[in-house]
This record gives structure tokens, C-alpha cells and sequence, in this order.
């Protein structure tokens, strides 16, 4: 009777329970995380976006030439330029020499095409003495300024979004006709961003197989799982860089780990365990390891013993238990420790730049190196953005799988 | 198979007569120094419904487990069927276990659950479709196959588990606590079904509770466990009528405990003095003579008041004290015998009884119905 009533009256009943809060009691709850919220977003989302714009960003260009850019809006890219192109970059290169921001120009346009920053600063240096018909005094001081092919990219650079460090950071690029993969000795991202996942997924599959049991141990012996939590929590305490660079003491040829096996006389020869993908993997697993097990160890905590023992009394070898009662128990703790893992080897740049060789850097390293070496801010941050689409992907998975396995109550 | 006919009856004959499980001098240490199991000695007899009845720590669960083979005796030997099985590994044993929580698997539904055991021993998808189907019903939880654990209630998640540990058509059924966690109607309900369940399977079943009441309702015979060791081993008739010491007497029912001292002894019968004086004819209960102290048991229903009491070999004065009215009965507290604790309890038939608290009674009892045990060293 009550619930027919309930479901009845529910819509006006929902209604009249539903009681207003005072503005300030609403607020309150929000105020409470404001700081920590203007926080995030100034540390985090706004330079996020920034790197987003960033990739695709193409201001900077435009405002140093700015006659140009309109001059070649009409430009279809079939012929040589109107003489009226040529006087607009003339003018806006004589000012920019003036304000001696030609270089922005050539390093842009030599992103583009090596050895277009010579030919722009050349031109530069020659403009002042410029005279009509620009065509042909453009002519003069390089054949190049004959041709369609700088004339294109100046095109392609007067838009204000470009999409070509993006291209590049998945090894395409812009053509006449459309976009193409490009030159195979130019391309190195796509395998980049393979490797990055290999190292991360290996490094995955080690924290698993090495975290499981150390996981069930935890969390079958009580009495020993303080213990052993402290040992795992242990490197959570420890920087980062200080357990890589640990990691590089024991592992060198005259480390720690070689000269035992040594002594030892397992081996006759060091082990190459630096500089190559095995002392990334040692490194990484090591530093990656709490992250899995400590997902493991709640997951695993929370399956009753008696349903492991259920399962054996009904007639089930261990192993069929496992695989049919323990292992679907524990899928939660699996997927969430794999994803944390993955998320964090993803991003991982330390710990290979110092034990790792140049066929071990990962895509971060690539942004690093784009932004603090090349200083092209563009690639390094179309690499990111690359970066950050591969996790949210991955999350999706993640979140698609979880939906598609349900919640299990324990 | 090829052995004479003979034989093969012998065989049939010894495996009839034999108990089912026979525990022999099994002993249980966890750390070595304490044992929580000590000697013990115990035969399931084929068919019966046996309950290990016991405050919790007397050792009765660990009995249950080393069974089922969860835990192994540290000393002493365990045969079901004649057949030693301290070193079968536990899902070789072929018992069906129901554990205090139920230990349904939460990611399988009702159905995989209860078809479980059946997969495990590789039976065809239509054999165990057949088998769940008439377990379920068995349980009466038609309709709810499909159901997550979680969707059931704590009654029909007990049911789920009985229907698995029955599906598999063992011969030895265990039950730890299983109606532990059931408000006391739900509990009362399932104690019934699960005894008639056991009766029209015919199987044999080890249940562990610490509720006495249960114990009484369900059970063919109750094993009594205190600190590691049966106390008694007896049909639920007899443990009540019959406690053979006071910790049986303490734990089975109430009743009201009289110490005294014995002044003669003779067969069955013996007179003792209580320490404040009276002296009560009781029944004799295990080795004690004059001048030992025992402990005198006797059941509050076995008191009775005013004009009853003139038939009794026991008779004395009292005063009531204190008047709990219980619907079926009254409890009634008074002071007499040189205590200020006895308890009776009357049948409340039509008619005042016209106690009052502060009014004197003459409370008596048969002889038969006191027992004197030996005084409990503890």
C-alpha cells in the first residue's frame, strides 16, 4: 500500500520534498574547494590548453608579417605571386629587420623547409636596398624568391591555425596534394609513440606479474602486511631522480648488481644492463611497482577467504578457482593498478633519459627535447598533445571495460 | 567390481554399519602450546543430522574445518567412509560446505552459482541445467536464477548456498553458523527447512551453532564442546533431562544452580545439604560420595508452586520476589532454600495463580528432577 501510494504521488511528492537551500548553505560546499579549484585551473587546465593552442598556434607569424599575410590571401599557389605580394613582404621584412624580429620569420619558416632561415635573413639584410620591381630584385638576391615553393609555404603559414605540427607528430605533412606520410628517414614519431607503449606496456605486464603475489601475500597474512606495506610504500618517500640514480649505480658495468654476478661466477662477461631497454624496464618496474600493488592488495582484501575456500569445497582444483572465482573478483584491482601504471609509464622521461640508450627515449623525452632544445614549442607541444590523446583513449577503454564487467559487490 | 558376491556384501554391510566420519584422538594446535582441539573422539553415524554445539573458542568450528579439510589435526587421524583424509585435499573430499556468510561467489548469478560444482566435474550443460533447476526448487527459489547475490535477501542467499552444497548430491553436508547473520524469525524458519531439507535428502549432515535453541530444534544428536573437548554426546532429550555435568546443564536450557554438599550417596539416588541449610533428595550423577560438593541442576519448569508442591519429596517455603509475565508463562523469581535466585516457571493456563510479589509460597520438586553433578573445577 505505501510504496502503490509512493509511486502514485511520486512526481508531487519528489515536488514538495524537494526543500530549497539557502543560497549560503549552497555555497558552502563550493567554497570549500575553491582554493584547491583556482588552483587546478591556473596549474593545470589553463596550461593545458595552452599547449592544446599551442600545436595549432600560428600568431606569432602573422603578426610579423602582416602586410603579407593579406597580400596572399587571394594567392592560389598555382603561379608566381602578384608584384603586390612581393612589396607587402618586402615592407614587412624591412620592418621586422628594423625591429629585429626577422628571425621569428626564419626559424618558423625553417621548421617548414631546412634552409629557409638563411634565405629569409639574407633577404632580410638585403631589403633595405631594395628597389622596384620587387619581383625582380627578390629574384636577385635568391633564385629561390623564382619559385613556387617559398611562396606556398608563406601561404600556408598566413593562416592563423596551422595543423603541421600535428602532422608531423604522426609523421604526415602537407603537400600540394593533401596530406602525405613523409620521407621514411624523416619519419620517427609514429615509432616513438609505439615504443613509448611497448616500454609501458611491458613495464605493466612486470608490475603485474611481480606485484600479484606480493599483492595476495599483503592481504592473506595480516600479521605481515604492515610490515611489507611500509617496504612498498618505502620508494613513494624516495625522489624519483635519486632512486634512477640509484638504479644507475647498480646497474652499470662496474655496478652493483654485475659485480656480484661476477664474484659470484655466474657470469664471465658485465651484463649490459644500462643504456639499453632492459635497464629502463628494471628501473621503471621498480618505480612503477606500488602503483599496482596497492590497488591489488584492495581488491584482493576485499575476497573473503570463505569464497576461495567455497569454491575448493565444491569440488574446484586451486587453479579453477583462481580462474574462475578469484581472478574475476580481483579484475577491478587489475584494471585500475594496469591503468595507473600505464598513465604514469606513458609520461615517463627521467628514469629512461638516464638509464636508457637513444633507442629507449620516449615520447616525453621528445617534448623535452623540442621544447629546451630545438626550442620548437609547436612540435613539443603537438607531441603533448599526442601524449594526452593516447591517455584519454586508454581512459576510455578503461572506462568501457569497467562498464562492460559491472560493478562487483563485494 | 570383479570380487565375489560374497564379498562385495561384506563390503556393503561394513560401509552400512561403519560410521560415516570418524574422528580418532584428533588433536588441534594453531601455535603450538594451546590446544583447541584436545583428543577428540567422535563418530557421524550415516544419515543423521549432528550438530557441534559450543561457546565460541570450545574448538567446535576448528572440528568443522579440519573436516572439510581447511585446516589440518595436529595429531590423530579423521576417516570418512572408513578412509583416512588427512592428506585429501579438501576439494577431493566431496563435501558440501555452507559457510557462516553464505561465501556465494557475488559475480556469478544465482544459476552459475549453484551450478558450480557441477562445471567443475565437467557434467554436460544439460545435466546441470536439469540438476540447478531442481535444487533451486528444492530451496524454493524457483524464478530467481538469473539473480546476482546481491539482489537476494540474507534468507534467500542462505537458501542459494544450501542448494549449492546439496547439488552436487554429496553424501557428508557441513554447516558452519549458516543462520548466523538471519534476524531470529527468518532463523526459526530456515532451522525447519533446512531439517526437513536433510530428512527427504537422506544426507548427512555436521552443523556448527553456538545457539542452543537451534541446536534442539534441528539436530538428531548434539555434540556439546567446551574448551576443546566433547562434554556430552546425546540426543537432544537427553542433554536436557540428562546433562551429565554442569557445563551441559549450564548451557543447555536453563536452570538454577544449588550448591551443596553430599551426605550420603546410594545407587542412583544421594541426599545432599545445601549451604544454607535444607537438605534435597537428587539424583546421583557420576562418581561422588558423602562429604564431596556438587552442584545441583534443576530446570525453572520443574518447580512447582502452592498445592503441587505437596507431592514432592522436595518441599520448601518462599517468597516471591519478582514477577515477569511472558505471555506463555510466567517467570517467576523467588527466595527460598537459603538463596534469593531460584527461577520457576509456570505455565500461564486459565486461572489466577494469585502470586504476588511478597507472598509466601511452597514451592516443590519430584526427586527425579534435581540433579546432582559434580562441582565444575572451574
Amino acid at each position: 500500500m505505501t510504496s502503490q501510494a509512493a509511486i502514485l504521488g511520486g512526481a508531487d511528492l519528489s515536488g514538495a520534498l524537494r526543500v530549497r537551500k539557502p543560497l549560503r548553505a549552497r555555497l558552502g560546499p563550493a567554497l570549500l574547494v575553491a582554493p584547491l579549484l583556482a588552483f587546478l585551473v591556473v596549474g593545470y587546465v589553463l596550461p593545458i590548453l595552452g599547449v592544446l593552442w599551442r600545436s595549432v598556434d600560428n600568431t606569432e607569424f602573422r603578426t610579423e608579417l602582416p602586410r603579407t599575410v593579406k597580400a596572399l590571401a587571394s594567392f592560389d599557389g598555382g603561379d608566381l605571386p602578384p608584384e603586390s605580394a612581393y612589396e607587402a613582404l618586402h615592407q614587412d621584412l624591412v620592418d621586422a629587420q628594423n625591429a629585429r624580429s626577422v628571425g621569428i620569420v626564419a626559424r618558423r619558416l625553417n621548421l617548414v623547409t631546412t634552409g629557409y632561415r638563411s634565405l629569409i635573413l639574407s633577404t632580410a639584410a638585403k631589403a633595405q636596398a631594395m628597389r622596384p620591381p620587387y619581383r625582380e630584385a627578390f629574384a636577385a638576391a635568391d633564385p629561390r624568391w623564382g619559385e613556387t615553393a617559398i611562396w606556398v609555404s608563406l601561404r600556408r603559414l598566413s593562416r592563423p591555425v596551422v595543423p603541421d605540427f600535428l602532422l608531423v607528430a604522426i609523421d604526415l605533412e602537407e603537400s600540394e596534394n593533401g596530406i602525405r606520410h613523409v620521407d621514411p628517414d624523416r619519419a620517427i614519431y609514429l615509432d616513438v609513440l609505439w615504443r613509448t607503449f611497448e616500454i609501458s606496456l611491458l613495464v605493466c605486464g612486470l608490475c603485474l606479474v611481480l606485484g600479484a603475489p606480493l599483492a595476495f601475500l599483503i592481504a592473506a597474512k595480516p600479521r605481515w602486511s604492515n610490515v611489507l606495506l611500509t617496504f612498498v610504500l618505502l620508494p613513494f618517500w624516495m625522489s624519483l631522480l635519486a632512486r634512477t640514480a640509484a638504479w644507475v649505480a647498480l646497474l652499470q658495468s662496474q655496478g652493483l648488481v654485475n659485480k656480484a654476478l661476477l664474484e659470484l661466477g655466474l657470469i664471465a662477461q658485465p651484463l649490459a644492463l644500462m643504456f639499453n631497454r632492459a635497464g629502463v624496464l628494471i628501473a621503471m618496474t621498480h618505480i612503477l611497482l606500488p602503483y599496482m600493488v596497492l590497488p591489488l592488495y584492495a581488491s584482493m582484501r576485499a575476497v573473503p577467504i570463505e569464497l576461495v575456500r567455497a569454491g575448493i569445497s565444491l569440488g574446484a582444483s586451486p587453479l579453477t578457482v583462481l580462474s574462475r572465482v578469484y581472478l574475476p573478483l580481483i579484475l577491478p584491482g587489475i584494471t585500475a593498478g594496469a591503468m595507473l601504471v600505464m598513465i604514469l609509464a606513458l609520461g615517463y622521461y627521467i628514469t629512461p633519459a638516464l638509464v636508457g640508450g637513444t633507442q629507449d627515449q620516449m615520447l616525453s623525452y621528445f617534448v623535452a627535447f623540442n621544447a629546451s632544445q630545438v626550442l620548437n614549442w609547436g612540435l613539443a607541444s603537438a607531441l603533448a598533445v599526442l601524449l594526452l590523446l593516447v591517455l584519454a583513449l586508454l581512459f576510455a577503454l578503461y572506462r568501457l571495460l569497467a562498464r562492460v564487467a559491472g560493478p562487483v559487490p563485494a | 567390481m570383479n570380487s565375489p558376491l560374497h564379498v562385495r556384501e561384506f563390503e556393503k554391510r561394513r560401509s552400512e554399519a561403519s560410521p560415516l566420519v570418524r574422528f580418532m584422538g584428533v588433536q588441534k594446535s594453531y601455535d603450538g602450546t594451546v590446544l583447541v582441539v584436545k583428543g577428540l573422539d567422535l563418530d557421524v553415524t550415516r544419515g543423521e543430522f549432528l550438530t557441534l554445539l559450543g561457546p565460541s573458542g570450545s574448538g567446535k568450528t576448528t572440528c568443522l574445518m579440519m573436516l572439510a579439510g581447511f585446516e589440518l589435526p595436529t595429531a590423530g587421524e579423521i576417516l570418512l567412509d572408513g578412509r583416512p583424509i588427512s592428506r585429501l585435499p579438501p576439494n577431493r573430499r566431496g563435501i558440501g560446505v555452507v559457510f557462516q556468510n553464505y561465501a556465494l561467489f557475488p559475480h556469478m548469478t544465482v544459476a552459475e552459482n549453484v551450478a558450480f560444482p557441477l562445471s567443475v566435474r565437467r557434467m554436460s550443460r544439460d545435466v546441470i541445467a536439469t540438476h540447478v533447476r531442481r535444487a533451486l526448487d528444492m530451496v524454493q527459489l524457483k524464478g530467481f536464477d538469473q539473480r546476482k547475490p546481491a539482489q537476494l535477501s540474507g534468507g534467500q542467499q542462505q537458501r542459494v548456498a544450501v542448494a549449492r552444497a546439496l547439488v552436487f548430491e554429496p553424501e557428508l553436508v557441513l554447516m558452519d553458523e549458516p543462520l548466523g547473520a538471519l534476524d531470529k524469525q527468518l532463523r526459526e524458519q530456515m532451522q525447519l527447512e533446512i531439517k526437513h531439507l536433510q530428512q527427504r535428502v537422506g544426507v548427512t549432515l555436521v552443523y556448527v551453532t553456538h545457539d542452543q535453541a537451534e541446536a534442539l530444534t534441528m539436530s538428531d544428536r548434539i555434540a556439546v564442546f567446551d574448551r576443546g573437548e566433547v562434554q556430552q554426546l546425546a540426543t537432544p532429550t537427553e542433554l536436557y533431562e540428562a546433562p551429565r555435568n554442569a557445563f551441559v546443564a549450564g548451557f543447555i536450557g536453563e536452570n538454577n544452580r544449588l550448591p551443596g554438599t553430599v551426605i550420603s550417596a546410594d545407587g542412583e539416588w544421594c541426599t545432599v545439604k545445601l549451604e544454607d541449610g535444607p537438605v534435597v533428595e537428587a539424583v546421583r550423577v557420576g562418581e561422588h560420595g558423602p562429604g564431596d560438593g556438587v552442584i545441583l541442576s534443576l530446570r525453572p519448569e520443574r518447580i512447582s508452586p502452592l498445592a503441587d508442591a505437596g507431592r514432592h519429596a522436595n518441599r520448601f517455603p518462599a517468597i516471591v520476589e519478582e514477577l515477569i509475565y511472558l505471555g506463555d508463562h510466567l517467570r517467576v523469581r523467588v527466595s527460598g532454600v537459603g538463596r534469593s535466585d531460584l527461577v520457576m516457571k509456570i505455565p500461564n493456563q486459565a486461572g489466577d495463580l494469585a502470586l504476588r510479589v511478597g507472598s509466601s509460597v511452597h514451592c516443590g520438586w519430584r526427586r527425579e528432577d534435581v540433579r546432582a553433578l559434580k562441582d565444575d573445577p572451574r
